[in-house]
């Protein structure tokens, strides 16, 4: 009895700010996840390091092979604190401008995602509307809208990036266009559901204001449609980070964070990939917390239950 | 106002019954009816739904006229038609059959013209609105200056005892006063007709006693015609210059039932003996509508 009390006292007791014993079951798992990479990073790369060190017909104990596993210039699986360091270096020790800096190629991805990303909404806003209003789109529109999406990306990235280059158009807008290609679907699908979810008494009450359609969709479906509209947000903005990324394979890959990982993959340099994966991890991470911040400011303006 | 007065049990107006099993014998005074217009002017009105079971005769052969300024309930078991009816007359269903008038226009032109409000069973306020842009909505849907708006909102959030209450959100009133606020809403266009669909059906009897009182006061104060559906029988007594009784399948009116008394009425009426015989005629009709059924 007094020992499990003991035990539940125990953080107040060790004096443990409030803001760590909130946040330790984030805490336990990430370390959890830590732990578990170090092991499959120890796992997957100690064959290769035996084998050089049998090449090298050096004698080795278990922990030099422990060692080798997380310190390999090429590992197989990099160890955390390889690629955490690679990814400070290679953001904050070169100028911004230089093609080995991963913030410039962060910045290059991002751009492309953010105009993708509003490209695709805008799109998606519009469609939904459309389909809602006119009937017949619906039924004509809306199988052509799933095809689209089962269409591989990967098969029409090149084709986008050629066509647009053979007019002309490069740069920033074929790796938007691409990235919107993926990303206006879920924006659609949820915003068809969110603007003909107001309920029969509500569409009454306007048909008995005699309200045209402009004054039914401004007032109702819209507002109605909100928090459907940042469900499908938040998918959508990690879509388009995937599709701005994809787009940047095939041409060349001169820069972007799609680049990195292609190079990577070329010279073998997993740390770098591996580095470039967590850049666009942080990249949809910030994006979606923002996403979630306006969610949550609009929410407050309507009214919505504290 | 025209009606306080009325010494009769029957009002003036032309009360067709179909069928007319408690019709009353007195000739309608025809001089009566034909001074005031009719708000709602029915004539062989009927409405089938087409469903997945096959057709449903949600009204048969209604024939009904309501003059300016009245009260009228409409009361009937589930499914008789009385909410049909009422959006018959609101031109949000159209009769397959007959023809039906709303201040002598169609029930179309009359929506146009926003002769009507209509309140719901549920408030259904808008729940990104604060009350008084809710009360707001059919003024500026309307296109009402913002002025205009202000001054109209303020007057009827008053009307309903909502003053105070304008900066809140739907979700931080109680039942009671959303269905205010809905009124509010309904009357800010000051609507010539109210179309009443069960509006206390969801609230206890004692909020639902103290919004009755307030409603007659308003449609004391304001003159304006009312229609009420209500499957309670005190309420509809309480209430009314005239009841409509209906049945269902097929929706009918089975009779139409006058009460005359004061304008000004206070829930202690109940307890009178004239209030007990017009509420026992008014259950009478709905149990020989019931044993149509059987």
């Amino acid at each position: 009895m007094t020992s499990s009390a003991d035990a539940l006292a125990l953080p107040q007791a060790v004096g443990w700010p409030t803001w760590l014993i909130k946040r330790a079951p984030v805490l336990v798992v990430v370390s959890i996840l830590i732990v578990l990479w170090y092991l499959a990073a120890i796992l997957m790369n100690a064959p290769m390091v035996r084998d050089a060190f049998e090449r090298a017909e050096t004698q080795y104990a278990v922990s030099d092979l422990i060692a080798g596993t997380l310190d390999s210039e090429r590992p197989i699986v990099p160890a955390p604190h390889q690629v955490m360091a690679q990814l400070i270096d290679s953001v904050f020790n070169y100028p911004l401008d230089s093609p080995r800096s991963l913030a410039y190629h962060a910045w290059v991805t991002l751009s492309a995602t953010v105009a993708g990303f509003a490209l695709g909404a805008i799109f998606g806003i519009l469609l939904a509307v459309l389909i809602v209003h006119v009937r017949t789109l619906e039924k004509s529109l809306l199988p052509w809208v799933i095809c689209s999406q089962m269409v591989p990306i990967l098969a029409i990235a090149p084709i986008v990036i050629v066509v647009l280059g053979a007019i002309g158009i490069r740069g920033l807008l074929p790796k938007s266009i691409i990235s919107a290609y993926l990303c206006f679907f879920p924006v659609t699908i949820g915003m068809v559901k969110g603007l003909t979810s107001p309920d029969p008494m509500q569409l009454d009450l306007m048909r008995t204001w005699s309200a045209n359609k402009w004054q039914v969709l401004w007032k109702l479906r819209w507002p109605a449609s909100i928090p459907f509209l940042f469900a499908s947000l938040k998918v959508s903005v990690t879509i388009s980070l995937v599709g701005a990324i994809v787009a940047e394979l095939p041409t060349g890959a001169q820069a972007g964070i799609g680049a990195r990982l292609l190079t990577g993959s070329y010279y073998g340099q997993t740390v770098q990939i591996w580095a470039a994966l967590f850049a666009a991890a942080i990249i949809a991470t910030v994006l979606i917390a923002l996403i979630d911040a306006v969610a949550r400011l609009t929410a407050w303006q309507m009214g919505a239950a504290r | 106002m025209a009606f306080a007065s009325s010494p009769k049990l029957s009002t003036g107006l032309v009360d067709r019954m179909r069928p007319p099993e408690h019709a009353r014998g007195d000739a309608e005074t025809a001089a009566g009816s034909a001074q005031r217009a009719l708000t709602v002017d029915a004539r062989g009105v009927s409405l089938t739904f087409h469903t997945r079971d096959g057709e449903v005769q949600a009204l048969s052969n209604v024939d009904l006229q309501i003059g300016e300024g009245e009260f009228v309930s409409f009361i009937g078991p589930s499914g008789c038609g009385k909410t049909t009816l009422l959006r018959v007359i609101a031109d949000l269903e159209r009769p397959t059959a007959g023809t039906i008038l709303v201040n002598g226009i169609t029930p179309e032109d009359a929506r146009l013209q926003r002769h009507y409000g209509y309140i719901f069973q549920a408030p259904a306020l808008y729940p990104w609105r604060t009350v008084e842009r809710n009360v707001a909505l059919p003024l500026e849907i309307m296109g009402f200056g913002t002025e205009e708006r202000r001054k109209r909102v303020e007057r009827y959030l008053k009307l309903v005892n909502l003053s105070g209450f304008e900066r809140k959100f739907p979700w931080q009133l109680s039942g009671g006063m959303q269905q205010r606020a809905s009124i509010a809403r309904a009357l800010s266009f000051d609507p010539e007709l109210l179309l009443m669909d069960e509006p206390f059906g969801a609230l206890d009897e004692i909020v639902r006693d103290h919004l009755n009182e307030q409603l007659l006061r308003l449609w004391d104060q304001t003159g304006k015609t009312v229609l009420f559906v209500t499957h309670s029988i005190p309420e509809a007594v309480f209430l009314s210059t005239k009841i409509v009784v209906m049945s269902p399948r097929p929706g009918r009116i089975i009779d139409i039932v006058s009460c005359d008394f004061p304008r000004e009425r206070t829930l202690e009426i109940r307890e009178t003996a004239e209030f007990m015989k017009v509420a026992q005629r008014v259950r009478s009709g709905l149990r020989s509508g019931h044993s149509y059924d059987e």
